[in-house]
């Protein structure tokens, strides 16, 4: 790869040599292939998104079987549908509706379903997100630009096991007969985390 | 442990501010450390479990300080080194000076794609659930000075449970080389204002994933 020309600060320099420094220690080692990694990080750049949780959803909205399947055992459902990056055991899709609003968080670390959504976004990562979506979701919310009823349930989920959620959130009103590829284009990163919304129909006109 | 990686509640972090068409990675050794984490994982070099442990445990001013992948590039450090798969006087000199150690297996172009594809954490369950969706439980106050995935804000606290998830490698006993000690585990479901007081909102619920040896019968 092509590193040095990401070297903008005395921080990344010290970073680049001494991951460089460790993968070439674990490659004389015998631990790692280098040439493996340069097609994990390919993937993750190239193939790994949520694209693929989008494709999840908008299925979800257009076949009733596939939504009850999904919102019965995630994992299940999202492998027949042949992702890039095969999905674990432990996915839970959980449905967003009129009444309750869904939102994900990993208050410990960051976990995150990068199997469907690709790699965390540093604000999911960050502390702020972390120490306030549990305590504050409203405000976080707020922070995103999304202002929910004063009536709506919100639901956080904590992810503090190896479990991985998944929101499924509800289907933009104007959408009646759209292909799965079209609803596709409406789900967007956020919306599937519960910190954003679906775009609407005008959005992607 | 009580660590500050356990921030939920915590005020004072400020806004949360997503980055506007944020790239995978920032650097190009953001990509390495995450390639290398997965590779030395599917070798079985370390738990996912002791690696967040080795993160828990970098001093409090370098965890809020240091990026996400250079916290996950300090914990593989910790791990190569404590358990013998690599020496400060190698990652130092950034060539091998011994020979490595037999792993469980290799990482290779050709089966890339296991190493992408997460692991189960399912076990076989040694008795039979303690509890069951609907009941309501404590989360326990306990307060273990090692890797552990009970929140504070969750200690003391009475939920109600809503799933069970089957039985889980237990993070606890894994992250100190105890085995995988297979545990329960449940989805329990809180009211904001039992965990923050009444001044919360009154329709936040929030929920953990809790292994069975973190609640007891409420």
């Amino acid at each position: 790869m092509a590193d040095h020309q990401h070297e903008h600060g005395s921080e990344l320099s010290e970073m680049q040599l001494r991951v460089r420094a460790l993968e070439t220690v674990l490659t004389e080692k015998g631990y790692i292939d280098p040439t493996a990694l340069d097609l994990i990080i390919e993937a993750y750049e190239k193939k790994v998104g949520p694209h693929n949780g989008a494709r999840v959803v908008a299925r979800g909205w257009n076949d009733p079987a596939f939504k009850r399947a999904l919102l019965d055992d995630g994992s299940k459902a999202v492998r027949t549908m042949g992702h890039e990056s095969r999905v674990g055991d432990h996915l839970v899709v959980v449905e967003n509706t009129p009444q309750l609003h869904n939102m994900v968080v990993c208050t410990l670390c960051s976990c995150y379903p990068w199997e469907v959504l690709g790699l965390p976004p540093v604000w999911y990562k960050s502390a702020p997100y972390r120490s306030r979506a549990v305590k504050d979701p409203r405000g976080v919310l707020a922070d995103f630009g999304i202002k929910l009823p004063k009536e709506t349930q919100i639901r956080v989920w904590d992810s503090t096991a190896e479990t991985r959620f998944l929101v499924l959130p509800m289907r933009p009103a104007g959408t009646q007969g759209w292909s799965e590829e079209r609803l596709a284009s409406l789900v967007t990163r956020d919306c599937m985390i519960g910190t954003g919304l679906p775009k609407s129909p005008q959005e992607v006109a | 442990m009580d660590g500050v990686h356990d921030m939920g509640g915590m005020d004072g972090f400020g806004e949360v501010v997503p980055e506007a068409n944020e790239p995978p990675f920032h650097a190009a050794w953001e990509g390495r450390v995450l390639a290398l984490q997965r590779a030395m994982s599917y070798a079985g070099a370390w738990h996912i479990d002791m690696s967040r442990a080795a993160q828990e445990q970098l001093p409090p001013q370098t965890y809020l300080s240091v990026s996400y992948y250079k916290r996950w590039e300090l914990a593989m450090e910790t791990n190569l080194i404590e358990r013998g798969l690599a020496g400060a006087d190698e990652i130092a000199a950034g060539h091998a000076l011994r020979e490595g150690k037999p792993l469980k297996r290799k990482l290779t172009r050709d089966i890339v794609q296991e190493g992408m594809t997460r692991g189960s954490f399912y076990r076989q369950a040694q008795a039979p659930a303690r509890f069951k969706a609907g009941e309501r439980v404590r989360a326990r106050n306990i307060h273990p000075p090692t890797h552990t995935r009970l929140p504070r804000y969750a200690r003391g606290h009475v939920g109600t449970v809503e799933l069970v998830h089957g039985c889980h490698a237990f993070p606890d006993a894994v992250a100190t080389d105890k085995g995988d000690n297979p545990q329960w585990l449940y989805t329990v479901v809180f009211e904001g204002r039992e965990l923050w007081g009444p001044d919360c909102d009154p329709t936040i619920k929030v929920s953990i994933d809790a292994f069975e040896p973190y609640l007891e019968p409420a």
